[in-house]
């Protein structure tokens, strides 16, 4: 059962992490969640992501959402941002597509390329 | 949409842009097999020439394009499954949406993953503004204030960290798993 209770357990053990957590080392996933994306499935993308980060306890991530960016043809849409390197955009994402682009991307720094953008045939 | 819940989850996007502090979701399942979903914020409310374009698909607050479809697909959604749509808004005050669907129609969506659509607002909007779910059905009633958890959790600590992220979606199955799982009528 869970209880209230417990977050007092979770707030304990997370302000350290948030006080330790500095912004330059953040990496930033920004998932499109307007009309089009959550229509095309990003909801599920983004529900994929929050695992994956909980299941690696990776503690500079953050998941954030976004509108619509005007290629509605190409969700669902995010972007990963890693410090000091140009953002990726990657489309058509499906929630099997997420635990590689965590490990290889977020943790290895090496976008998928086959799922990106630049990788579109039309 | 594939389902009612990600018309929620489209729709609840109108109220955080209206500027909502507390959004409240009501889900209720008769035993008429009629499903109402009513979403009510305190967002800035719209003025009544607003209210009465908006269900149109050509209307939209945004200034990148002219076409705001989020509305409209969901009145469409309601009115095809035999039910009804309906906005009320005061500027200042805030809005109230109310979709009514028959359940018994071939036409009405399914319910969908409605945990999933909360736990995602939570954790997309992991400071501000509130949620209060209440849900009823056959089975009985569930709710989930997050006023509830932030007291409990402290203002300063986000929805999107792991732990409380992980906290919320099993807390949010068992409240409404009960009620919103499996044949409901």
């Amino acid at each position: 059962m869970k209880s209230l209770a417990d977050l007092q357990a979770i707030r304990a053990r997370t302000l350290e992490n948030i006080n330790m957590r500095k912004d330059e080392d953040a990496c930033r996933v920004i998932i499109g969640m307007a009309t089009c994306g959550i229509a095309a499935g990003a909801r599920p993308v983004m529900l994929a992501f929050m695992d994956e980060i909980a299941k690696r306890n990776l503690k500079h991530v953050t998941v954030s959402q976004t509108g619509c960016i005007g290629m509605c043809r190409y969700e669902p849409m995010l972007d990963v941002v890693l410090p000091g390197q140009e953002k990726v955009t990657y489309i058509h994402v499906k929630p099997e597509m997420v635990p590689r682009i965590v490990s290889e991307h977020i943790v290895n720094g090496h976008p998928v390329e086959e799922y990106t953008i630049g990788a579109a045939k039309d | 949409m594939r389902d009612l819940s990600l018309h929620l989850l489209d729709l609840v996007q109108n109220s955080i842009t209206a500027g909502a502090d507390l959004i409240t979701i009501r889900i209720t399942l008769d035993g008429q097999k009629m499903l109402t979903m009513e979403l009510i914020d305190d967002g800035r409310g719209m003025s009544p020439e607003l209210l009465k374009r908006v269900t149109s698909p050509f209307a939209t607050t945004r200034t990148t394009r002219k076409v705001g479809l989020g509305i409209p697909l969901m009145k469409e959604n309601a009115e095809k499954a035999g039910g009804s749509f309906h906005l009320e808004s005061q500027e200042g005050v805030g809005t109230r949406l109310t979709a009514v669907m028959d359940t018994g129609n071939i036409d009405c969506l399914p319910l969908g993953d409605l945990e999933g659509t909360l736990l995602s607002l939570m954790l997309t909007n992991p400071m501000h503004p509130d949620f209060l779910f209440t849900g009823e059905t056959p089975k009985g009633s569930c709710s989930f204030d997050t006023r509830e958890v932030r007291a409990a959790l402290g203002n300063d600590i986000p929805f999107n960290e792991p732990s409380v992220a992980m906290w919320l979606k099993e807390a949010l199955h068992e409240e409404m798993n009960p009620i919103f799982g499996g044949v409901l009528l």
